[in-house]
């Protein structure tokens, strides 16, 4: 067994044992990117960085250096801002940013010994949901249909992540969720993703898409794999106002899948017309998997489910066409000047030039639900819709510990197959977006494939700070679920 | 109650102005970030990588510019909000490098309050109170600089993130006077409050100008706004440019445009920013990078308990002492002033002496020495010192500005300096009844007209005796002596 | 509500993107069919709720009023497409 196929657990205690050198780790690795062109999942490789941490991790091996992470390479979303390593949010914007700061989560996960493989593509501004909106081109997932070499999409935002981790060209990577960019893409490739709560995750140093929804969170091969990243991810930040000033527990240690006592909600509203059958019917066999792990079914309602998705496109949008308004060829980043032409032709040169359609798009939405005359009717009011979302949940979590949908309403799609309806690809994150809007941990697992040998996610919502509960369960799918085999190397 | 009006040719127009005051929150550090705010530092220096908007940053605020803008508000007995929001105020400009300035719109920290003015501050019956509509906190916006290159311009950071307070005035005010006496009034209160040096010269303090003009007693005109106006004669230079103006405009058929103008200083004359077309729509909306500001009690408590005496109940305090509603103005309007007038009362000074030596000697002995008030030999000590002499006696009126003279130019104490240049005078009465005795002596003619009626030869033997005193005579003492020898 | 071709003009230069005709007509199907989509808010009964604007139950807090950043303009300056004496510079303001 390569190195590579390896979990970050069985790295990281072969690793320790003596069985490997960090180094052997890194280098497997490294190779394996290097051969890995095909899926365009790198922006950016960082070999060096990668051996650097194997390095110290080989001198602690021993130790009371030895960190939680030493010997574990990673790949890093293109979101996170990396020192001194291109940081282009996947846009030509930010083409040749360099920044001369860290943010909290790479800067986290780095003090805990992990080495950096390189940072992984993504949507532009991680807008999207099929990474078909990157400036560098798209990702293509390691997945195929059965029978079929058309390319398929890994998901999106975060789908250079989703398409690495499930290649094994990284034993576990970041990724960012704002409306389920890590939900979705672990559920198209057949990796596990979680959300945590929202303030867990530092977000400085991440390129803002949407503030009140953006959350870091891992994405790996196993349950295990996620705990053990997220410990080292999560934390509070007096630099990120919103940040949780909350203990992080040890979730790894906290794992177990007796779920004896616990209630988990099946939300009625989620039972949308058009869901694809073989969608439900992994959701009914979560349910049975579940019961099976010691946990009893009740039925919870949801009212507001439905106005999820437009609700979230009027705020993120909002916030997004704001959040993006620094990128004006002033300070760094893209500049286009026009000839004989102002300081106001400029941005609009530059921001013409430097922005994708998607991105462009989403900015226009939000800056007109913004606007004088619509603020009311638009903004204000799917804040309050926003309020009742919430609240559906707060009732809900009266009567259960966790909720199960699926995580996505159908299995991955071939590139440019949703590319020219908006609302299509928008609806690929409804089971997804609730959770972003109330600010649950929520998390997906791989629940098995579908006709075409496509992967099919299981989705766990958990109250608010209670991701252990949410992990716990996804570890008891995961026993049960049928042994999903990662795709063989065509690429 | 003013009676400033704008001669039309159709008839009398009255003014109405309201004031928007954006004052420097005295602070260590900005707003949201930990650089620094401190004034003429070399461009781009005290900028931080929040304040340049890099990608991924996020605001923080600091603890002491909410205190600030909250005991601001206190002391304009203003509604303390205990909870507020800040908000995005969103437009595009090169010295913005958010695209949005952090502000409060739908939930300011402060609500509504008021200050009373003295329109002349030598009458109290010119009072009038202003009324404050609301006090938020914002970024200040960096600075660009057109002049450096022939086609770009230039822009530096340093100011970009510093707090400020925008103290927005209803529009409660009537002419150029009262703008004045409001603007100064609120300075004096920011400047004992601490919350603002009140430097309009560094741009501590700036006043958007609304100005709009109305037949006496009829509904608002349209108004318009004039940014950014730096001196309190500026301010009153556009409201009656601005009141002329929108006079003649009405006069001649004219509408007034609702619009933001710009004053030209060297021209005396305003002029219009930007086209109606291209109106900003700011869409504010919550900044959700920041969670609510919810104050609590210990919070508020504290910042009341640090608040100062204010100009107010100080003024009041000396007219009760007996000191004039002029000197009381005058002795309160500066904080500095007023701090040192009360160590002056702390050291035992008598208060109306002590109204009348601060402020119509001492600022005429230190101007002739060219030395300033706050130089460190001018303290209240050396001033009780002299001020006690001349209450005993001990020295004349006229002696104690010497006194002080010699100690500014020899630092020696106000004691040493009359002892050594033996200016004491006495009050001995048996050496001072001799020497009249003596001058009277001399002067029989003169004691006889005296006594025949001619009055007015009482200060020549005063002037006599003291001479013969060698000017060291307690004149009261020698009024007495000779009022007894030559009335008896 | 829909939007006019106007008002697409007019949101794209409030967000300062410069678009051509063309793009403002491809783009006026595509928003005015996001935005009737998410009009179907319109059927949520929202009277009394408080708009939600931050979602987890957390006081907002501060920093200590110290300096502790800044003096750093190299790193300020080092991305910017245009740096002079000191200064990021741009092309003037033509109003
Ligand atoms: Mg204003
Ligand atoms: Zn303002």
């Amino acid at each position: 067994m390569s190195l590579t196929d390896k979990t970050i657990a069985e790295l990281r205690d072969g690793f320790r044992a003596g069985d490997f050198s960090a180094r052997e780790i890194a280098e497997e690795f490294n190779a394996a990117v290097d051969a890995a062109d095909a899926l365009n999942a790198y922006l950016v490789k960082t070999p060096e960085l990668a051996l650097e941490a194997a390095e110290a991790a080989d001198k602690a091996r021993g130790s009371d250096s030895l960190k939680p992470l030493s010997g574990i390479p990673l790949g890093m979303k293109d979101l996170f801002a990396t020192e001194g390593v291109l940081t282009s949010a996947g846009s030509k914007m930010l083409g040749n940013f360099l920044p001369p700061y860290e943010s909290t989560v790479s800067a986290n996960l780095k003090a805990a010994g992990a080495g950096m493989l390189g940072k992984l593509n993504m949507d532009e501004f991680a807008m999207g949901s099929s990474n078909e909106t990157c400036a560098h081109g798209p990702v293509i997932s390691p997945w195929r249909r059965e029978g079929s070499n058309a390319a398929i999409t890994p998901g999106g935002s975060s789908g250079g992540s989703a398409s690495a981790v499930s290649a094994r060209i990284a034993p576990g990577a970041t990724g960012t969720d704002t409306g389920g960019s890590i939900r979705q893409p672990a559920a198209f490739t057949g990796i596990c993703g979680i959300k945590p709560t929202y303030g867990r995750c530092s977000r400085w140093g991440i390129v803002s898409f949407a503030s009140s929804l953006d959350q870091a969170g891992p994405m790996a091969r196993t349950v295990r794999d996620c705990a053990i990243m997220l410990e080292a991810m999560c934390g509070f930040d007096p630099k990120d106002s919103t940040s949780l000033d909350v203990e992080v527990p040890q979730w790894e240690a906290g794992l177990s899948s007796d779920l004896k006592g616990k209630k988990v909600g099946i939300p009625r509203e989620y039972r949308i017309d058009g869901t694809p059958g073989e969608i439900n019917a992994l959701w009914d066999q979560g349910v049975e998997w579940l019961r099976d792990a010691g946990a009893e079914p009740v039925e919870i309602s949801l009212p507001h489910s439905k106005y999820a998705l437009p609700t979230y496109y009027i705020i993120a949008p909002a916030e997004a066409s704001s959040n993006l308004a620094r990128y004006d060829g002033v300070r760094y980043g893209l500049r286009e000047v026009v000839e004989g032409g102002g300081l106001h032709d400029m941005y609009k040169a530059t921001r013409a030039e430097g922005f994708g359609d998607e991105v462009k798009r989403r900015i226009m939405i939000g800056t007109y639900v913004l606007s004088a005359g619509f603020y009311d009717a638009y903004f204000t009011k799917a804040q309050k819709v926003r309020a009742l979302i919430k609240q559906d949940f707060r009732k809900a979590f009266e009567q259960c510990d966790m909720i199960l949908t699926p995580t996505a309403p159908s299995a991955a799609f071939a590139l440019g197959e949703k590319s020219d309806d908006p609302i299509a690809m928008y609806l690929n994150d409804v089971f997804a977006v609730p959770a972003s809007l109330a600010g649950l941990p929520a998390m997906s697992v791989p629940g098995g494939v579908n006709g075409d040998g496509l992967p099919l996610g299981l989705h766990l919502i958990g109250n608010e700070l209670d991701e252990q509960t949410v992990l716990n369960a996804g570890l008891a799918i995961e026993e049960r679920a049928p042994s999903i085999e990662l795709p063989k190397k065509w690429w | 109650m003013s009676d400033y009006v704008i001669k039309g040719q159709t008839g009398d127009w009255e003014v109405v102005i309201g004031l928007e005051i954006h004052a420097q929150v005295t602070s260590n550090a900005k707003l949201f970030s930990g650089a620094a705010t401190a004034f003429g530092a070399e461009p781009n220096t005290q900028v931080s990588l929040v304040d340049a908007a890099m990608p991924g940053m996020l605001p923080v605020p600091n603890r002491e510019c909410i205190r600030q803008a909250v005991r601001t508000g206190m002391a304009i007995d203003a509604q303390i909000n205990r909870f507020s929001r800040f908000d995005r105020k969103n437009y595009f400009y090169a010295d913005l490098p958010q695209g949005y300035q952090i502000s409060q719109l739908y939930h300011p920290i402060v609500g509504e309050g008021e200050i009373t003015v003295l329109v002349d501050e030598k009458d109290e019956n010119s009072a009038k109170t202003i009324g404050v509509e609301r006090i938020h906190l914002e970024q200040d916006a960096g600075k660009l600089m057109h002049d450096q290159h022939p086609t770009m311009s230039y822009v530096d950071l340093n100011r970009c993130g510093v707090a400020l307070m925008e103290i927005v005035s209803k529009p409660d005010m009537r002419s150029p006077a009262e703008a004045g006496a409001y603007i100064r009034k609120l300075r004096s209160i920011l400047r004992y409050v601490g919350s603002c040096d009140g430097n309009m010269e560094e741009g501590s303090m700036r006043a958007d100008v609304n100005v709009s003009v109305r037949r006496p007693g009829e509904e608002f005109g349209t108004r318009t706004e004039t940014k950014n106006v730096n001196s309190v004669r500026f301010v009153q230079q556009v409201i009656e440019y601005e009141a002329k103006r929108q006079v003649a405009a009405i006069e001649a058929g004219e509408e007034v445009v609702q619009e933001t103008r710009l004053f030209n200083p060297d021209k005396g004359v305003t002029k219009p920013l930007r086209s109606k077309e291209d109106a900003h729509d700011y869409r504010y909306f919550p900044d959700p990078d920041l969670l609510p500001v919810e104050l609590e009690d210990e919070f508020l408590a504290e910042c009341r308990a640090s608040l100062p005496e204010l100009p107010d109940a100080k003024r009041k305090r000396y007219e009760d002492l007996g000191i004039s509603v002029y000197n009381a103005a005058v002795l309160t309007a500066e904080v500095e002033n007023a701090r040192w007038f009360d160590r002056l009362l702390d050291a035992g000074a008598d208060a109306v002496a002590a109204s009348n030596w601060a402020n119509s000697v001492l600022p005429g002995l230190l101007n002739a020495k060219e030395v300033a008030f706050d130089d460190p030999r001018n303290t209240p000590e050396v001033s009780a010192e002299i001020l006690a002499m001349v209450d005993k006696g001990e020295i004349s009126k006229g002696q104690a500005k010497e006194v002080f003279e010699y100690y500014l130019d020899s630092g020696d104490s106000p004691a040493k300096i009359v002892e050594d240049k033996g200016l004491k005078q006495t009050s001995d009465t048996g050496a001072i009844e001799a020497k009249v005795d003596e001058v009277l002596a001399a002067n029989a003619d003169k004691v006889q007209q005296y006594k025949d009626g001619k009055q007015a030869l009482f200060g020549f033997f005063v002037g006599q005796t003291m001479k013969a005193m060698q000017g060291k005579a307690n004149p009261q003492v020698v009024n007495q002596i000779l009022r007894a020898k030559l009335d008896e | 509500m829909s939007v006019t071709q106007e008002q697409v003009r007019h949101i794209a230069n409030l967000a300062r993107i410069e678009m051509s005709e063309e793009e403002t007509e491809r783009l006026l199907p595509e928003l005015n069919k996001i935005l009737g989509w998410v009009e179907q808010l319109g059927e949520v009964d929202t009277d009394g709720v408080e708009p939600l604007t931050a979602v987890i139950d957390q006081q907002l807090r501060f920093r200590d009023d110290e300096v502790t950043d800044g003096d750093i303009r190299d790193k300020v300056l080092e991305n910017a497409p245009d740096a002079q004496h000191g200064f990021f510079a741009v092309p003037k303001v033509i109003e």
